[in-house]
């Protein structure tokens, strides 16, 4: 790994860890920022995505459908409160594709109720293209690939 | 010593309070599984299309028995009247072993690992290492014959249990009983138009699973599938945007026996209507989405049928919801199509398997426009998340109050007929005169 590369992986871990913050501060509004206008967010089972299946928990293709989705999340969908809390490895650098950096980073959520012990609640990895733009790096495709077999019983907040 | 406890019995006439022991009592779950889903009923197992080649297998769960859905060969004779599919216990018939542990693959037979007995794909015992003993030569210097087993072993008797099963429109039942009926009387002449509708004659792709836990009663999913009153309520996206609300044209069908169900609806274009809006905190007037593309609904020329209670005349539902006793919804939600398999995990918890498809003929955008509405339904969907969480919900307070507490389904009266309209409890009510009637309660 060069002095390059190195560099850049401390600034996608330094993107991961203002993502990471938002959600877990529950700054939800800024959660879309993140991404491209057009950019997408996807929470895949493993199992799908291991077989080529299309279907997602989640698939949102721009920042107006995240919108949609804090929206949701914050007015619409009726749920039992809780905290996350995510923690992430380093990031690792992938052949990059044209423009778009390319990188995956492990990642394990535990969700924590009122009145409860913290529970592991979504664990896998964020597989990601990113895009160097004037206002920072942006996350041109960010797909969480979960390991766990069963959502329990139900999934509100990004991943 | 302690006699073994008697059932609690319903305390009153009708079916229109529920007690909570009916979710709660770990011994009447007990019953439940060999009464209901290991008795005469039909369990949903899986889509044909599953198992599109010979051999191909997958786990799923009649139950909380794992069992193996595999298409078979089939004899050049029987093509035709053969599907091919066979659903076989997952369990050893020498030491009890759960033998297969991958989700999904292909087999040309199973072998259970522990000592090597190997099953043909339809269950029946292919052989086994020393059924005729190991050669040896005894103490005399005469050549012998070690162990094995009785010359009496019939490998005809020793296969893996054998469910019966039936394929209607590619979706797959399978039942350990002998005396359930043939499935099409088992669902009945009110309920197959609903699925001829949706099934018949298309050959379905599949899209994907999602899956969920959930610490409820398996039974609470059913009613919530069978109760029209919550959606226009508890879910935002479907008063606001008219999804399904009480100002809508309805129907609620029931067979014969009250068991299945089909809540049947035309959308609308949803906004304020003061006698389904007003006081309905989770009615947003003013709420838009930022992104259409989410709720991008294309009718679809099957949606119209002839109306099944009205000869002569046609019905377009933009959605179905289908409860099939006991285990098993299949929901046409607009353009968004799923089964969601209910998999019971003792009397307080499920597992709720939803399995997304779409037609082989689906053009590249209807597919793309299933997948988006996706984002409505499932463990994180914008309307069928909540439903998870109340029925989380409605297990704690069973579970804090105790056997004497009940819940009350007297919407629309405590009778247990269909309606064309939706204010109404009444297919949980006949759900419940049915479970009685099993139940012996």
């Amino acid at each position: 790994m060069n002095r390059d590369e190195l560099l850049l992986q401390l600034e996608i871990d330094q993107l991961n860890a203002r993502y990471a913050a938002a959600l877990d501060e529950r700054r939800f509004d800024d959660w879309p920022a993140f991404f491209l206008e057009d950019g997408r967010y996807t929470v895949q089972a493993r199992e799908n995505f291991d077989r080529g299946l299309p279907l997602a928990l989640i698939a949102l293709e721009s920042r107006g459908m995240m919108k949609d989705r804090v929206y949701g999340i914050t007015q619409t969908i009726f749920h039992g409160p809780y905290y996350t809390r995510h923690v992430l490895s380093p990031a690792q650098l992938l052949s990059p594709e044209g423009e778009r950096i390319r990188a995956q980073t492990h990642y394990a959520v535990f969700r924590t109720r009122p009145g409860d012990a913290s529970e592991v609640y979504n664990v896998g990895r964020y597989i990601d293209e990113i895009v160097r733009t004037p206002e920072g790096l942006k996350f041109a495709r960010r797909t969480c690939v979960y390991d766990s077999e069963m959502i329990l019983n139900s999934l509100i907040y990004p991943i | 010593m302690n006699a073994p406890e008697s059932l609690p019995r319903w305390s009153r006439a009708g079916s229109s309070r529920v007690p909570f022991w009916a979710y709660t009592d770990p011994q009447l779950y007990r019953e439940e599984l060999e009464k209901i889903f290991y008795g005469p009923h039909w369990c949903y197992v899986g889509l044909e299309i599953e198992v599109p080649k010979v051999g191909d297998y997958r786990l799923t769960w009649v139950g909380e028995r794992s069992v193996i859905l595999v298409r078979d060969r089939v004899a050049p004779k029987d093509r035709g009247t053969d599907t091919g599919i066979r659903v076989v216990e997952n369990r050893c018939a020498h030491r009890g072993v759960r033998f297969c542990q991958q989700p999904h693959g292909n087999a040309r037979s199973f072998v259970c690992p522990y000592h090597q007995w190997t099953y043909k794909l339809n269950g029946e015992l292919a052989g086994l290492p020393f059924k005729e003993g190991v050669p040896a030569v005894d103490a005399a210097g005469q050549p012998c014959v070690q162990g094995g087993m009785p010359a009496d072993f019939d490998v005809k008797q020793h296969g893996l249990r054998q469910l019966r099963v039936a394929v209607l429109h590619g979706l797959v039942f399978a039942t350990f009983s002998d005396e359930a009926e043939p499935l099409e009387e088992y669902l009945g002449p009110q309920i197959l138009p609903w699925l001829d509708r949706i099934f018949s004659g298309r050959q379905l792709t599949l899209l994907g699973y999602n899956r969920q836990r959930i610490p409820g009663n398996w039974k609470l999913m059913m009613e919530n599938i069978k109760d029209p009153y919550h959606p226009g309520l508890l879910h935002t996206w479907f008063v606001t945007f008219g999804l399904w609300r009480a100002d809508q044209k309805s129907r609620m069908v029931m067979d014969a026996q009250g068991r299945h169900a089909v809540m049947i609806s035309r959308r609308n274009e949803g906004g304020e209507n003061k006698a389904v809006t007003q006081g309905v905190t989770s009615f947003k007037a003013d709420m838009a989405l930022n992104d259409t593309r989410l709720l991008d609904v294309v009718p679809e020329p099957w949606w119209k049928v002839p109306d099944p209670a009205n000869p002569g005349t046609d019905i377009m539902p933009s959605v179905t919801m289908i409860t099939l006793f006991p285990s098993l919804i299949i929901q046409q939600q607009v353009n968004s199509l799923s089964t969601r398999h209910i998999v019971p995990r003792g009397e307080g918890e499920f597992d709720f398997v939803w399995t997304h498809f779409g037609f082989a003929d689906d053009s590249e955008e209807m597919t793309r426009r299933r997948l988006r509405q996706a984002n409505l339904f499932g463990p994180a969907g914008f309307v069928s998340a909540d439903d998870g969480e109340v029925i989380q919900f409605s297990q704690d307070g069973f579970r804090q109050w105790g056997e004497d507490g009940e819940t009350l389904c007297e919407l629309g009266g405590t009778d247990t007929q269909g309606t064309e309209h939706m204010v109404t409890e009444t297919l949980i009510r006949s759900m419940y005169a049915y479970w009685r009637k099993v139940m012996g309660a």
